[in-house]
């Protein structure tokens, strides 16, 4: 029997000894994380230490305070390494056992030092269910995913559950795709099995092109086999003996861990023939995809799994009936998949158990943009927009202000610090006109223009709109220009409403999911920030002073010293000025690159932007007149 | 190029939507699609040129035209974007003289602008071949870029 492994590890014997994890996820390895896992390695072994050990785990979250080292059992957390601290964090720490303070977290609020990882505030306050192996098993072992109890809820579907009862204990959890739509898996998951038909198929969708978003991506590099387990059992219950992960090419970690870990199951015969001697036949293939958003939608998808141009189709026929070369299909996101495996796992009452009535469970975001902390975090269903912002973001950066948060990516809404009470959950959020999506949370603050943000999202959608659909291919191309005039000062009167027309039609009118969101960003930032809307259009005045068209870059003739750097680092000789003489910019040469702006020294903070409005400047350069000038030259 | 191609396409001989594959492979082994290419492809899977390149041409993956020794990535994601990946763009443009989606003369650099990379906590993001440069600024993006731009004008 082929299974040896999964029996041998049933009751899981860590040694006692010490283990230094370095994160080897995307963010930490672009910070050098592969060099100090090498200097670790080199570094233990010339120490002659005996116990420790060093290796590797996938994401865990933190990549903003990369590279990231954790030393288990004790949890003692080292964030922003470098290749030189190596030596110390060895001799100083495991050598004579005093840990490293200035290379543990500083909590950006206190300024106090936190040496381990369950204290710091980010991961303080999450609940870690479809991301608890990441970080903290290396995800090119599958020993260790066993360790873990893994493959023991697929042993249990195969062996002990009929398909019916595993539907049924999915249904009972409440789950809900965690792809966006939010549709009760367990009912996706019946359509299918009750289709006529021998062969079905099953896809994950981990197609994540949500720009602001990688949660697919940090669990398929740090824990794959959760996802493939979720997989087996998921195929298991729809009667589906071939299964496909459609993963993005833009992630090659991904995808070389996923291979790696596919052919760890083969070994382990959890591939194949007769799976845990069941009966049940299994196969996963890896479709990498091709740079296209549109087929993160299911029927583009399976499209582009045939071969074909990755163009959706309407419905029905939905997938469960005829999907994948015309076979019923089952088709769920990585986190969705995830979750099968733990309700399987711990039961569907335990899964219930976590978050609100309506979404069970816990949702896992990318957080990212504007806060103190960005990353990866899972929190349960129903947590406050407030809670996740401030207490594990940490807040804005630069004691600015909070703005709005986006959530769903390009098919999402910006919603407004009025809002923030708001629970993460699937209704609350669509009746606000924003989603859950599938784990996109941008933050931004005072300093982003709010239609700005719209024509960004709109630039995305109407390059990325397959052009099969008119409402679609032309309503983006309009709503995208319109934004563009507006941000450009030549907005009219009635372009708003005339926007909010077009974006309802081509909500309710497009074949897809992709036309049929592409409005969220404008009508969410129309609900909430019209007054920014109707600054740039009535007073071509940006509140933000983001938009370009509608800024200016003037010097403060009061606080000019005529240092002249600005003058030398204006890369369109737009300043004049001279010695003793306050520089002045020519407003027809500008390009607002705003370089003088940057370059001013602060003590002078001469250089002012503004929008709508013109500061007393002369017109050319006149002798100086600031105290501070005059101070410096005597 | 059929020699060249024949033992790459080989392993996809009647496989069931091997098309986006085959395109991956050649286009990994040849840099990009070339009419040639295209034709050779459409041979071998039983489909006209016109349906290869209609697939092809859909994702942007794809490139049908030579590309530089390096590509320079640029993300413009929403985390970068708030971030100010518009700005650190220009400057790439401006250090390298060239356009996303363009190639220098002498083929040694190509310049991409990408939606996003999910190196997301590290915005804003630029990718040089595969080192990711996270939170540029315009000084680190001007050094990082140095080495390229020296290359580029000593070779012309």
């Amino acid at each position: 029997m082929s299974n040896s492994i999964v029996e041998k590890q049933d009751s899981p014997g860590r040694s006692k000894a010490r283990t230094l994890f370095v994160c080897r996820g995307t963010g930490c390895v672009a910070g050098g994380a592969d060099e100090i896992y090498d200097a670790l390695q080199r570094e233990v072994e010339s120490s002659r230490l005996k116990d420790v050990k060093v290796d590797f785990t996938g994401c865990h979250g933190f990549c903003q305070r990369g590279p990231i080292v954790n030393i288990e059992p004790e949890g003692f957390f080292y964030t922003e390494l470098k290749v030189e601290d190596v030596s110390e964090i060895v001799h100083s720490h495991l050598v004579n056992g005093h840990p490293v303070q200035r290379l543990f977290y500083y909590d950006p609020m206190t300024d106090k030092p936190i040496p381990y990882y369950h204290d710091v505030t980010f991961y303080a306050k999450q609940r870690r269910v479809i991301l608890r192996n990441c970080g903290h098993i290396n995800p090119e072992r599958i020993e260790d995913y066993l360790v873990a109890g893994g493959y023991q809820a697929a042993k249990k579907a195969l062996l002990e559950m009929t398909t019916e009862e595993v539907i049924e204990e999915v249904k009972k959890s409440g789950l809900r795709g965690r792809g966006g739509a939010g549709f009760p898996t367990g009912q996706k998951l019946e359509f299918c099995r009750r289709s006529p038909g021998d062969e079905k198929y099953l896809i994950c969708n981990a197609d994540e092109g949500d720009p602001g978003a990688f949660m697919d991506r940090s669990i398929l590099e740090a824990d794959p086999h959760s996802v493939l387990e979720g997989m087996l059992i998921t195929g298991y219950a729809i009667g589906a003996n071939h299964a496909y992960i459609y993963c993005r090419a833009e992630y090659p970690l991904a995808i070389k861990r996923l291979n790696i870990a596919l052919e760890q199951m083969k070994e382990q015969g959890l591939l194949g023939d007769s799976i845990f001697g069941s009966g049940f036949n299994f196969e996963i293939t890896i479709k990498e995809g091709a740079g296209a958003f549109v087929c993160g939608e299911e029927t583009a998808l399976m499209a582009s799994i045939e071969g074909k141009r990755g163009m959706p189709r309407s419905r029905p026929p939905f997938p469960a009936v005829s999907g994948l070369w015309g076979k019923p299909t089952n088709i769920n996101n990585v986190k969705s998949l995830v979750s099968v495996q733990r309700i399987i796992e711990k039961g569907a009452d335990w899964f219930a158990g976590i978050g609100t009535e309506g979404s069970r469970g816990t949702a896992v975001f990318a957080l990212t943009g504007k806060t103190q902390n960005s990353g990866l975090i899972e929190v349960p269903m129903g947590m406050p927009l407030s809670d996740i912002i401030f207490d594990i973001g940490g807040g804005i950066i630069d004691d600015k202000r909070f703005k709005a948060v986006q959530t769903g990516g390009p098919s999402g809404g910006c919603l407004p610090e009025s809002l923030l009470h708001l629970p993460v959950e699937y209704e609350s959020l669509a009746q606000a006109g924003s989603i859950m999506g599938s784990g996109g949370m941008v933050v931004v603050d005072e300093d982003t223009c709010m239609v700005d943000m719209a024509r960004f999202f709109l630039a995305f959608t109407q390059e990325e709109s397959c052009g099969k659909c008119v409402p679609c291919r032309i309503g983006t191309r309009q709503m995208l220009s319109m934004l563009e005039n507006i941000c450009q000062s030549k907005g009219h009167p009635g372009d708003i409403e005339r926007l909010e027309q077009l974006a309802e039609l081509v909500k309710a009118t497009s074949l897809c999911a992709l036309g049929g969101t592409a409005p969220n960003p404008v009508l969410t930032t129309i609900r909430y920030f019209r007054d920014e809307y109707e600054a740039h259009v009535c007073e071509k005045r940006c509140p933000a002073l983001a938009c370009s068209e509608l800024i200016s870059y003037y010097i403060l003739p009061d606080k000019c010293a005529a240092c002249g750097i600005c003058l030398r680092n204006c890369p369109v000789d737009a300043i004049t000025g001279g010695k003793r003489m306050v520089h002045v910019i020519d407003q027809e040469k500008c390009t607002k690159c705003s370089t003088c702006l940057s370059v001013c020294p602060e003590r002078f903070s001469a250089v002012v932007k503004v929008s709508g409005e013109t500061p007393d400047v002369p017109g050319e350069p006149i002798p100086v007149v600031t105290s501070k000038a005059k101070g410096k030259q005597e | 190029m059929r020699e060249r191609l024949s033992s790459v396409l080989a392993p996809y001989r009647r496989q069931k939507g091997a098309t986006i594959p085959v395109l991956q492979k050649v286009q990994e082994e040849l840099g990009f699609l070339s009419e040639e290419a295209i034709s050779e492809i459409a041979g071998f899977l039983g489909l006209s040129k016109n349906e290869v390149y209609g697939v092809a041409s859909f994702y942007a993956q794809f490139r049908f035209e030579r590309q530089g020794e390096h590509t320079i990535r640029v993300c413009q994601g929403t985390a970068c974007h708030v971030r100010g990946g518009r700005r650190i763009l220009d400057i790439v443009e401006e250090e390298l003289g060239i356009q996303p989606g363009e190639t220098s003369e002498d083929y040694k650099i190509s310049l991409e602008r990408v939606a996003c990379f999910g190196a997301c906590a590290l915005a804003p993001v630029m990718v040089i071949d595969d080192a990711v440069h996270g939170k540029a600024t315009a000084a680190e993006v001007r050094q990082a870029l140095a080495p390229y731009v020296k290359e580029s004008l000593t070779s012309e």
